[in-house]
């Protein structure tokens, strides 16, 4: 079976979000790591290999720290990786990202197609729905447990108050939602015989992309940072005097009750 | 001039950062409070290939270098000192000397083993009479026939009660005196040889230490590890590589204490505000993160010596005294930044002094290493 992951490379969780002079996102200084979402997709491709053979190839698109991410996913034990940079691109977005991804993933041969559900940065969770729509296959969402056999995906689903579980022939694309499995650490050895798998690297031109094509369709006009918390308020006070006290700020200052 | 790490030394670095605060720093108390031996752990480290990191696949190692290596015991060693100085000693001192003298067939017979870790590795130099002066050795080996006999004991030997076998210093021609010691790989099931374990620690508790006695056990000729009578330049080479990762090993017990310092300073409020902000406590913390700056570099910088295929015993043992003094001045400043709740179990700090006084005394004390310099850069002429 022939898999291919889409992950993205996202700021660190515990990463300080600034903006930079010109109202930018500042990426100086941040560290990079794979999107979690995308480290379940990735372990699910390397858990179905084990079971049912075939081959893992990452893919991602963006800037010049992308191979870190492919480097680990190869690590853990994918076999190939291709990274499209982003050369040339000043803005992108969700259009842009997928219709990249899906020219690529044309030329390349799958049986399924595994992503995070969202990427931990914006949130957007449009890429892995927007490629399915491209290359014209069923996709299944934010997936907690998989099953492959005799060309079909069985995919249960968490929906409002219980699970859905759908069946879908492949190829298809499927995202993964935290409880999917848990990624494993990638080996020592792994990481030693990672420099020795094939890194692809694309620009879009290769693709033969370019232009309008890949203008971006939405564009953010400004980004700006959250209030910051202000100080709680301790109410002093006998017990009884201070419930009431605090019934009163709810009501007429919070306006909550 | 370079001094970013490889793409494969961060990585290593990076995963077992993860593994190490994820899967042993929360058993860290726990394995200090009861000095059970995390056997579990040791297993989780030898599934990720950690058991033979710095030695060539064929051997069943993972390839990487010493400074993967020791840059895995130092984010192993800012979890849990006591899982840091099982791996420590199970490479610098277990896998080693076998590495670097065994013949094809032992490595393919001792090493591949270890590299797997399917048992760990141990070295026994130390013995009650000949510690620093470890030419004074007593235990001898005394060929009869086809096989080496030995007598003796060792002391303070780390791992061997989890060794299917121990690479040993003996005596085999008393008349050269020092030059007369030999390296002997030992089963640890031979008939004659004993293992206690029933020492009572300052610190280190989940670190496995032990004495081996030896009453005519006899060992076929074939386990005569390197030259005849060459055991004791033998033995000097193999800890120089352990030095370095030693001071590896500080840094990451001093890490371990800049962390708990830190985060204790900036919570704990007194006169208004966060003790942090007060020059007396964020001095202290200014010379921490320095010094342990200092430290990481310089063994880094021993370490990457010794992957060049260098000299460096002057430079390990000049890491070894300085990460390891540090280390134990980092603890004390950790322990006097939480003040009164440094000096309780309910905080790692008491911990991490203990665990790190050690440092300044295994493989070469302090005056030992000093000895060493002394004579690298001439005083002695």
């Amino acid at each position: 079976m022939k898999i291919v992951v889409l992950p993205k490379q996202t700021f660190d969780t515990e990463a300080k979000i600034t903006l930079d002079a010109a109202g930018k996102i500042n990426r100086e200084g941040v560290n990079l790591i794979m999107n979690p979402y995308d480290e379940f997709a990735v372990e699910e491709a390397l858990r179905l290999k084990e079971k049912h053979g075939g081959e893992v190839t990452v893919v991602s698109f963006g800037g010049p720290k992308v191979p870190d991410i492919l480097r680990q996913a190869l690590a853990m034990g994918a076999d190939k990786a291709v990274h499209v940079g982003d050369e040339g691109l000043e803005e992108i977005d969700e259009h842009t990202t997928a219709t990249i991804l899906a020219k690529l993933l044309r030329d390349l041969e799958y049986d399924l197609i595994l992503a995070g559900w969202r990427a931990i940065d914006d949130g957007s969770a449009q890429v892995a729905g927007r490629v399915a729509e491209i290359l014209g296959l069923p996709m299944v969402n934010m997936v907690i447990k998989l099953d492959i056999a005799e060309g079909k995906a069985v995919a249960s689903r968490e929906i409002e108050g219980g699970y859905e579980v759908v069946e879908v022939p492949l190829p298809a694309v499927i995202t993964a939602q935290k409880g999917l499995n848990e990624p494993r650490y990638p080996t020592m050895k792994g990481i030693m015989q990672a420099k020795k798998k094939p890194m692809q690297k694309l620009t879009i031109a290769d693709l033969g992309l370019g232009g309008e094509e890949v203008a971006p369709k939405v564009r953010a006009r400004r980004y700006y940072l959250p209030s910051p918390r202000s100080q709680g308020k301790i109410i002093t006070g006998e017990p009884a005097e201070a419930a009431a006290e605090l019934v009163r700020l709810l009501r007429e200052e919070a306006k909550v009750v | 001039m370079n001094f970013d790490l490889t793409k494969e030394q961060k990585m290593i670095r990076d995963v077992v950062r993860e593994f190490a605060q994820g899967e042993i720093a929360p058993r860290a108390r726990e394995i200090d409070r009861t000095g059970q031996f995390p056997l579990d752990i040791i297993k989780k480290m030898a599934d990720l290939d950690l058991m033979g990191l710095p030695f060539p696949e064929k051997y069943g190692g993972a390839g990487a270098d010493y400074v993967s290596y020791c840059l895995a015991v130092e984010e192993i060693s800012r979890a849990c000192a006591s899982t840091g100085l099982t791996y420590e000693a199970h490479i610098s001192l277990g896998c080693m000397p076998i590495y670097l003298f065994g013949t094809e067939e032992q490595k393919e017979k001792y090493l591949v083993p270890l590299c797997r870790g399917e048992c760990l590795g141990a070295f026994g130099l130390t013995e009650p009479n000949a510690g620093s002066d470890a030419g004074a050795t007593q235990t001898t080996a005394v060929e009869d026939g086809d096989w080496w006999v030995i007598n003796g004991s060792k002391c303070f030997i780390t791992n061997a009660s989890y060794a299917r076998f121990v690479t040993i210093t003996a005596v085999t021609d008393r008349a050269l005196g020092k030059r007369g010691i030999s390296n002997f790989i030992v089963p640890t099931d031979a008939p004659g040889f004993t293992i206690r374990a029933t020492y009572e620690k300052m610190g280190l508790h989940g670190s496995n230490t032990t004495e081996l006695f030896f009453d005519n056990v006899r060992v076929p000729k074939e386990n005569l590890l390197g030259e005849r009578n060459k055991g004791f330049k033998q033995f000097l080479q193999v800890l120089d590589g352990g030095r370095i990762a030693i001071a590896a090993m500080a840094v990451g017990i001093a890490q371990a204490c800049l962390d708990a310092a830190l985060a204790y300073a900036r919570e704990r409020v007194q006169f208004g505000q966060p003790i942090a902000r007060f020059q007396a406590i964020s001095f202290k913390l200014a010379d921490m993160a320095t010094n342990i700056e200092l430290a990481r570099t310089m063994y880094l910088k021993a370490a990457w010596l010794k992957d060049q295929g260098r000299p460096v015993t002057k430079e390990a043992a000049m890491v070894k005294v300085f990460a390891s003094e540090m280390a134990t001045r980092a603890a004390l400043d950790a322990i006097q930044i939480h003040g009164g709740y440094g000096y309780m179990k309910e905080f790692p700090v008491e911990r991490y002094l203990r665990d790190a006084k050690l440092l300044e005394i295994g493989e070469g004390t302090s005056e030992i290493n000093r000895l060493v310099i002394a004579r690298a850069i001439g005083c002695y002429l």
